[in-house]
This record gives C-alpha cells, sequence and structure tokens, in this order.
C-alpha cells in the first residue's frame, strides 16, 4: 500500500547540490521534502562518519565542512523540510502534463518490506550526481581493485583504508583527493598515475587563466592536496595507467605503463608494483535514469539540458550538480541554489540568487578544463585482451563483444546487447554501458551504431523485489490511477 | 590480511571510541565496530572476495563501494541479494556469500 504525499517542491538527492536546492526553496517558503538513498545527508562528496560514531575532527577531511554543517543543521531544524533517508526513488510516472508520480520505497538498503510513497509534487529537483566512470584492463574484476570512489568512501564514511600498499590510478582531478583520503586513513599509496600527460594538461588548464582568479578556493584546494602529497611523499606521475591487475582470487600486484597522447600504451615501459589495492576513476558518468524517467531532454555531451534557472525540458522539473556536467561541489551548490529558489516561485534574476549565478559562471569554466584535460582518449582499448571482462555483472569478454559486433548484421544496440548480454546484468548497465556502447560503435562500421538508444535509459531506476512490486496491488492499496493525496503536514508552515 | 580500520585513537579525525560489534560471514566470526557498513566489516576482516560469479566462479569483491556496481552483493540473515556496501552492519548478522553456478554449468 503506498501513501501519498505532497510537497511545493520534491528534492531528490542530498549532497550539495539537493542541500543547496533545499536551503533555497525554504527560504522562499515553499514547503521541501528532500530525499536521499543513504541515511545520511551530505552525498559522495561530504560522505562522513555515522551519527553513532561522531568525530570531533571531520572537517580534517572535507572541503566546505563549515558549508555542509551549516546547512544540513538548518534544514534538520526546520519543520518545514521533511528529510527522508533510506529512501529509494525507483520509477517515475509521467502524463502528458509532465511527471505525475514519483515511487519511492523508504527503510533498510535492499530490504524487505520497506514503506512505498508516492510523491506528487508542483515542482522536482533532481540532484542525483554521478558515479566514477571506469575503463577495464585485464584484472579489472580481481576482489581489491575499487573505484576511486568507493575508496573514497570507505576511508571517509568509516574510515577504512581499502589497502596498505594501494595505487591510484585513471584521469581527473577526483584522483587527488583519493590518493589523499587514502594516506591519511593510513594507507601507503605508490603512486597517482595519471593518464593524461603534460602538453594535455597545459591546454586544458592554461589557457585563459585570468578566469580561474575568482576560483581562487579552488588553488587553495589543490595546494592542500599537493601538500599533502609531498608530506606523504606520494609519486604523481603522468602519461602512465594502470595496464592490467595480477592475482588468482585478490590483487597482489599491479602493471603500469607510459601511454601516448591517445592513451595507447607503450610496449616496453611496463612496470610492476606489489600492491594489495588499486583504486581507478577515469571521471564520472552522470546518474541520470531518474531524469530520463521523467522525460528531460539531454545534452549532446550526454548531461540533462538545463537554461539559466536550471530549469529542464520538462516543465516544472529542475536539475542541478553534476547531472548537468561534471564541475565539483562549488558548482553544483551554485546551481542548486538557483534550482531551489526558481522552483519555489523566484526567478534567476532575482537578487537572492545573484551570488549564485556569479558562482555557477566562475566555476562552469571548470568542467570545460576537466574535459579538455582529462577526457578519455580512444587509445585506452589497446589495453584489452581477448579475455579482457568487458561486462562484470554478465561475464562478457572483449573477444566475445567484439567477434559478435563484427559477425552479425545487427548494427543497433538493442540487438547487439540482447545477442552478447553485456549491459544486461543486475548493474543495469551503470558500469559497463558508456564503454560497451564506444566499443562496439567502432566496430559495427557505417557509422556507428543504428538505434537511438542508450545504456543510460532505466525505466526501473532502482532493482526493487518483485515481493515489493506486488505488494502494491494487494488489500486495500491505493490505485494508481485515482490516489487520495493526504493532507501537508507542512503546509501549515508557509 | 589488506584492508583495515584506523584504530580510533589514530584517527585525525578524532571519532569518539566505537561500540564493538561481531557478525559472521559463512560461520565465521568478524568483528567491526557499529555504524560500519558490513561490506566494511568483512573487507577488513581480511577477506576481499564477497562471492563468486556464475558462469567462471571467479571471485569479486566490493568495486564501487557506492551501491552501483552490485558485485558486493551477499544474504543477510537469509535474505538474498543485498549490497554489503549499502546495509549498515548490526550486531549478530549472519551473512552467506553467494555463487549461483549456471544451471548444467560445471563451476563449483
Amino acid at each position: 500500500m503506498s501513501r501519498v504525499l505532497v510537497s511545493d517542491v520534491l528534492v531528490i538527492g542530498a549532497g550539495p547540490a539537493g542541500l543547496a536546492a533545499a536551503s533555497a526553496a525554504r527560504q522562499r517558503g515553499a514547503s521541501v521534502t528532500l530525499l536521499d538513498a543513504s541515511d545520511q545527508l551530505g552525498g559522495q562528496f561530504w560522505r562522513h562518519l555515522p551519527a553513532v560514531r561522531p568525530a570531533a575532527s571531520e572537517r580534517v577531511l572535507h572541503h566546505g565542512w563549515a558549508t555542509f554543517v551549516g546547512l544540513s543543521q538548518a534544514l534538520e531544524a526546520d519543520s518545514g523540510c521533511r528529510i527522508i533517508g533510506g529512501a529509494q526513488v525507483w520509477a517515475i510516472e509521467t502524463s502528458a502534463a509532465g511527471p505525475a508520480a514519483v515511487h519511492v520505497l523508504v527503510g533498510e538498503p535492499d530490504g524487505v518490506g520497506r514503506e512505498r510513497l508516492v510523491f506528487s509534487g508542483a515542482a522536482m529537483i533532481l540532484a542525483t550526481g554521478a558515479h566514477d566512470r571506469i575503463l577495464p584492463f585485464p584484472g579489472w574484476d580481481l576482489p581489491g581493485v575499487f573505484t576511486g570512489g568507493g575508496a573514497q568512501a570507505l576511508a571517509k564514511g568509516e574510515r577504512l583504508a581499502v589497502g596498505r600498499a594501494v595505487v591510484v590510478a585513471g584521469a581527473g582531478p577526483f584522483l587527488l583527493p583519493v590518493a589523499a583520503s587514502l594516506a591519511r586513513t593510513g594507507s601507503a599509496v605508490l603512486g597517482v598515475f595519471e593518464a593524461s600527460r603534460a602538453p594535455a594538461l597545459l591546454r586544458g588548464w592554461l589557457p585563459r587563466p585570468w578566469q580561474l582568479l575568482p576560483a581562487a578556493g579552488k588553488g587553495v584546494e589543490l595546494a592542500g592536496y599537493v601538500a599533502g602529497h609531498l608530506r606523504h611523499r606520494i609519486p604523481y606521475r603522468l602519461g602512465r595507467m594502470v595496464v592490467a591487475a595480477h592475482g588468482t582470487d585478490r590483487v597482489e600486484a599491479v602493471t603500469v605503463a607510459s601511454v601516448g597522447p591517445d592513451w595507447a600504451p607503450v610496449n616496453g615501459t611496463e612496470r610492476t608494483l606489489e600492491v594489495d589495492a588499486v583504486c581507478v576513476s577515469h571521471g564520472f558518468t552522470p546518474r541520470l535514469e531518474l531524469a530520463i524517467a521523467a522525460g528531460c531532454g539531454l545534452t549532446a555531451a550526454r548531461f540533462v539540458a538545463v537554461d539559466q534557472a536550471q530549469h529542464t525540458s520538462v516543465t516544472g522539473v529542475y536539475a542541478a550538480g553534476e547531472i548537468t556536467g561534471v564541475g565539483g561541489a562549488d558548482l553544483a551548490m551554485a546551481e542548486g541554489a538557483i534550482a531551489g529558489h526558481v522552483a519555489a516561485g523566484g526567478l534567476a534574476s532575482d537578487d537572492q540568487v545573484r551570488r549564485a549565478v556569479r558562482a555557477r559562471r566562475t566555476f562552469a569554466g571548470f568542467a570545460r578544463r576537466i574535459e579538455a584535460a582529462h577526457a578519455i582518449r580512444a587509445g585506452w582499448e589497446q589495453v584489452l585482451t581477448a579475455d579482457t571482462i568487458v561486462c562484470r555483472c554478465e561475464e562478457v569478454s572483449f573477444g566475445a563483444l567484439c567477434a559478435t559486433a563484427e559477425s552479425t548484421r545487427a548494427g543497433s544496440l538493442r540487438a547487439l546487447k540482447l545477442s552478447t548480454r553485456a549491459g544486461l546484468g543486475i548493474c543495469q548497465g551503470r558500469v559497463c554501458g558508456r564503454t560497451v556502447e564506444e566499443l562496439l560503435a567502432t566496430r559495427v562500421g557505417d557509422g556507428g551504431l543504428r538505434d537511438q538508444v542508450s545504456t543510460d535509459r532505466r525505466p526501473i531506476a532502482a532493482l526493487i523485489r518483485l515481493g515489493e512490486l506486488a505488494a502494491d496491488h494487494q488489500g486495500r492499496g491505493l490505485s494508481p490511477e485515482h490516489p487520495e493525496p493526504e493532507p501537508d503536514p507542512m503546509k501549515g508552515t508557509k | 590480511m589488506t584492508a583495515r580500520l584506523l584504530p580510533f585513537c589514530a584517527d585525525p579525525v578524532r571519532p569518539a571510541p566505537p561500540t564493538p560489534i561481531t557478525i559472521t560471514v559463512d560461520g565465521a566470526a568478524a568483528s567491526g565496530v557499529a555504524g560500519q557498513s558490513l561490506a566494511g566489516v568483512i573487507l577488513a576482516s581480511g577477506a576481499l572476495g564477497l562471492r563468486r560469479t556464475s558462469a567462471s566462479g571467479r571471485a569479486r569483491g566490493v568495486l564501487c563501494g557506492i551501491g552501483i556496481c552490485y558485485d558486493c552483493v551477499v544474504e543477510v540473515n537469509g535474505q538474498r541479494d543485498v549490497r554489503a556496501c549499502q546495509r549498515r552492519a548490526v550486531d549478530g548478522d549472519v551473512i552467506t556469500t553467494q555463487h549461483d553456478p549456471l544451471p548444467g554449468g560445471d563451476t563449483g
């Protein structure tokens, strides 16, 4: 049975963008519901020790910790903001007029008998964030290979070091905080290996450096990482990539090689390091499934398209943070503040959001610079061998993927997914989807894949048990066509 | 042993003294502290592999740590397919690792 709830503004995701959005919407007097799958506020950026293990100096591990404490404490104390943790949004139903119902399960992650809620709010702000993109390499399926974000989450959320001797590899500025967190949690970081080479970094980061001046805080952040790396003696090497992880049931060593400008490994440069963990990140993939389910249009670079007011192509639906472009927490908070203000009836030109609009302009430049400096280059594919697993869930190898693509006349992603099973497993293509698309597109010939299908589309946005799905249609459950909204307890606070 | 929990007394974050908890993983006791995820407790016990794959029977462990990859699913108190990185450990939890060979498969 579902309970139907109504708020003026529904915010999905309680990271930097979602918190800023909820706060801005409350400042305009709207009733707000803030949902997050976690039982903590802060998202991945401000992942911290749980309330049962309170820390006195949490700020040591975070940037902008005081901002987080200010935002979260104000919202928690505010009776006009309903915060629901452990809330898994699993579907958004649309009608001709736009999103009609947001379906949520509340309770223990992957639990049974969770409470079912249905939201229909006047406005919805999507702040679902992003997760690491990781490129496959031989041995990447061994236990002991972690994403950078995973190592970071365990370090910040539990104070757990994923290994004693660790390498951090991939591309992008995120490698630095990952290495810093590992070092502060007791790992020996043997090296940070950035695939991009110096010329690409200079081309990406150096043009028009005066545009970076208003973002001086980022420079301080970077200087902190550099100082930390010097203190912990962590080597930072450009133009290098992990080309293999070795071991039987766990990682025992990795091979690192130099790469060319297109990230193709250079023969004869391999060096093997004994490690017990490797942390990899090649950038971020936005979590788009809810935006797609709500009907929002995407940009060519496959982020949610928004206008100056953070409004998506769907009336009443706003987006903020990494799903509109990967630019970091400062940009996410600026976008969130604008989205919250406008969703609650304000205008992007209002005085209250002038600072946020200016901050958005300043930090938007970072997204472009990161892309120019660290974007994935096509030569990485050369690390793959025929038996390298590409789709982890369905255990589809690179060889099997290529053989199917080259032997079939099917040029559509849908057909190739069905015949190879790549991207059809339990993670719903979140880990391998974009890699599978890219590998197939260059192998089907004649201008790539013919259908408009993408692996970002997941009508059931989170896995739920059949029992929980069926429970809704038993007993006195509300009919989905004619739900009776219950009175909103927050309405009186406006 | 590989992964380990930083002792609270040596932690620059200065956490409060933790509450110890014990879970069992395939019958063996693993100790952790209240508030940790199942994945964290299992990793710190020295076990990296959390399940075996269906087709090749290869070991898999925690990859993404944030609920995206589903590589860390385990059975918790009789409930299957729970992401160990997402569920907080509760004292006395009984964890069983999962391995579902393909029908007719010979991977043991």
